[in-house]
């Protein structure tokens, strides 16, 4: 992970305060040109507790390209700090190589190249092999996984999460917490929540007409491991229906609930718990601020924001820890509790590079066996393109480029906006794009593709709303993802500034003019949040735009111009 | 992110006012307090209000307030055109002075809980509730 000066230095400041720090070496790796799975996995087993964390997998059960984005941007108190680092600033934090493994793991740089050098990442039955290797030094390892799950797929849509579940379940997880879940409708959540083998937890999963917690989810569950009473709280995403479309789960309501979370630690602190871990889909920045405001809490284990970050992040005596997205990385903390508390934590972020790492014999076939009945249908291939694919970044991803311009096109508009999630694989200059490509960028239950005329100033208005959810300085009232992407039109953004005066020099790309704020512009986009949105689902109209085109090759994006970052 | 065309202008109205809002309608909360109060001193602290971070729905949001020892409490949305939401009073006997209701709230704004106690003095709490039409979620 990082050279071998830093592993010592970070090494004494770790056990300064907790013991040993967990780092494997692939500074040196890199240097080697030589990578094994041995050398992955390496990690001297530490106390008597062990979690293995996955998170944010979004449904890819294959191994994947990954690019990391090259724009993260933090505001406030959060500003300069992981994860909003990026490039050659997060590779001199962690003293990472350019060029290393690590490198291609973490950062955005010579994305092509490393990754044509490195090969892909993640895979569940890569997963599965990791899990199986840490259960084989710790037989009663606890595996939480964080959600965003059941969602991202061909195959996970056609099946409405069951792959997922079916293939999940035969890594034998302890625990779940949730959020692009719910957007499979309530009804689907709970058929799929009650077939489940584990416990699915969210302190702040609530039934929305009572206020009360849902019946279905629980709080906390708690394991016995190695002698210590362990209480895993979960923390499902807290704003699902303002992010995503309510009226697909209305029965249920969610939020921080910040004083239910410390109520909860209160009450498994009170019932004995020795360790107190929080499975959580908040985001990183939200759960920094809850670590801090919220005593008691010894691990976080954080999902939602797709960062992968090589160290804990320490905050009061709460470790959060953050492990990136797509099947591309898994955790594995071991804890050291004793006398009623945590003495010693030690810490791996394993990259799952797909070549290095063998495939477990028994997943792989059950992920081939959900894949069957669709494979025609997923190899089909749309195009091919020079240009990389990747999602990533606050404002702009070159897939949404591509799908903004099939909405501009295909939907006849003058502008288009993509929505700012971070899921969704990359293409690398000189693939293919098959079907499957294109539903891991698009796949979703809402993914009809509008064409509405908005006025000028309500565009603004949903620039600034959504720049707001991005920039606010306290992170409580952040929602996680990134900018709404927009094509056909620049703009101008001060983060600095507060919600309403972000927003500036909007440009009418087609003829340069300045947007009108009482003119009419014809905009095409999808992942509507309203119910009843009409249109092609995004999947077919992203196919005919990339069937006309046969090659994708896509001009820089620059019309988006950032300031105060 | 919005989208159908009538859902579209809806929200476009709302969104335009809730820019406007928060401006104008802090003085008339201000004044509602300062009936409540007599315009004695407001102490920060002492009391509890709870509300979302982000609304879910911003036609009904839940808030709840409490204060030991309260004898009333005055609800105030600050943001709303009508700032005034409720006046809960406890008597001697109440059990525990606390109070939930659900409040419309036109945009962003400030909820201002402030409570007369028993010896006279008051006391006050506020939070941040942010409207949003939403939309992208990672």
């Amino acid at each position: 992970m990082i050279s071998r000066r830093d592993f010592l230095q970070v090494s004494m400041a770790a056990s300064a305060l907790y013991g040993a720090s967990g780092f494997g070496n692939w500074g040196r790796l890199a240097a080697q040109q030589a990578l094994t799975q041995d050398q992955l996995l390496e990690f001297e087993t530490f106390g008597n507790v062990s979690l293995i964390h996955v998170t944010d997998i979004h449904a890819q059960m294959k191994p994947i390209y990954f690019r990391e984005p090259e724009v993260n941007i933090g505001v406030g108190g959060n500003k300069g700090f992981v994860p909003h680092i990026t490039g050659a600033d997060f590779r001199k934090a962690y003293g990472i190589a350019d060029g290393s493994p690590s490198a291609y793991a973490l950062t955005y740089n010579d994305f092509t190249a490393l990754a044509q050098e490195y090969g892909r990442v993640g895979g569940l039955d890569r997963v599965a092999t990791v899990v199986n290797a840490i259960r084989a030094d710790r037989p009663d390892a606890l595996l939480l996984d964080g959600g965003d799950t059941w969602h991202g797929s061909y195959t996970c849509y056609h099946t409405e999460g069951q792959d997922m579940v079916n293939v999940m379940n035969a890594l034998k997880p302890d625990a779940m917490t949730f959020h692009w879940e719910f957007t499979l409708g309530s009804e689907r959540v709970n058929e799929l929540v009650q077939s489940l083998p584990f416990t699915s937890l969210g302190q702040n999963i609530f039934d929305a007409e009572w206020d009360e917690p849902a019946e279905l989810f629980k709080p906390y569950k708690f394991f016995e491991r190695g002698g210590v009473k362990v209480a895993v709280i979960g923390q499902a995403f807290p704003y699902m229906p303002i992010a995503n479309p309510g009226w697909m789960f209305p029965e249920y309501s969610f939020g921080i609930r910040e004083d239910n979370m410390a109520a909860m630690v209160q009450e498994v602190r009170g019932m004995g718990a020795e360790l107190v871990v929080v499975l959580s889909h908040n985001g990183f920045d939200v759960d920094k601020k809850m670590a801090g405001n919220v005593e008691g809490i010894d691990v976080i284990l954080s999902g939602h924001t797709h960062d992968a970050l090589p160290e804990p992040v320490l905050v009061g005596k709460t470790h959060v820890i953050a492990s990136g997205s797509n099947g591309k990385f898994v955790s594995r903390i071991d804890l050291d509790v004793r006398d009623g508390e945590l003495k010693g934590l030690k810490h791996k972020l394993i990259p799952i590079f797909s070549d290095v790492i063998a495939p477990d014999m028994e997943v792989a076939k059950l992920i081939d066996a959900q894949r069957a009945p669709y494979e025609d249908k997923l190899k089909e291939v749309i195009g091919t393109t020079d240009s990389l694919l990747y999602r990533r970044g606050n404002f702009n991803g070159s897939w949404d480029d591509l799908i903004c311009n099939a909405l501009i096109s295909e939907r006849e508009a003058d502008i288009a906006m993509s929505p700012g999630v971070r899921w969704g694989p990359s293409i690398l200059p000189g693939q293919d794009i098959t079907r499957e490509d294109i539903w891991n960028a698009t796949s979703m239950t809402y993914g009809e593709a509008y064409r509405s005329e908005m006025t000028g100033e309500f565009i603004k208005v949903i620039l600034e709303d959504v720049g707001d959810n991005l920039f606010n300085p306290d992170p409580y009232y952040q929602q996680g993802g990134d900018m709404v992407r927009i094509g056909g039109m620049g703009y101008k953004i001060d983060v600095t500034k507060p919600q309403g005066e972000r927003i500036s020099d909007m440009t009418l790309l087609k003829t340069g003019e300045a947007i009108d704020p009482s003119k009419n512009y014809v905009v095409a986009g999808w992942a509507s949040v309203n119910e009843g949105t009409e249109g092609p689902q995004i999947w077919d109209v992203v196919e005919d735009h990339i069937r006309k085109q046969g090659t994708i090759k896509l001009e820089e994006n620059n019309s988006v111009q950032v300031t105060g970052a | 992110m919005e989208f159908s065309r009538r859902d579209t202008l809806a929200l476009g109205v709302g969104a335009v006012a809730l820019t406007i809002l928060p401006f104008q309608a802090s003085a008339a909360a201000d004044d509602l307090i300062a009936a409540f109060t007599g315009g004695a001193d407001v102490a920060e602290g002492g009391v509890t209000l709870t509300a979302p971070e982000i609304a879910e729905n911003g036609n009904t949001v839940p808030v709840s307030v409490s204060a030991e020892g309260a004898e009333a409490i005055l609800l105030l949305a600050s943001g709303n055109p009508t700032p005034d939401v409720a006046t809960f009073k406890f008597g001697e006997l109440a059990g525990s002075q606390s109070a939930s209701t659900r409040i419309r709230l036109a945009g962003t704004q400030d909820v201002v809980a402030v409570a007369k106690m028993a010896d006279g003095s008051f006391a006050r709490a506020s939070a941040t509730v942010k409207v949003t039409i939403g939309g992208c979620g990672g």
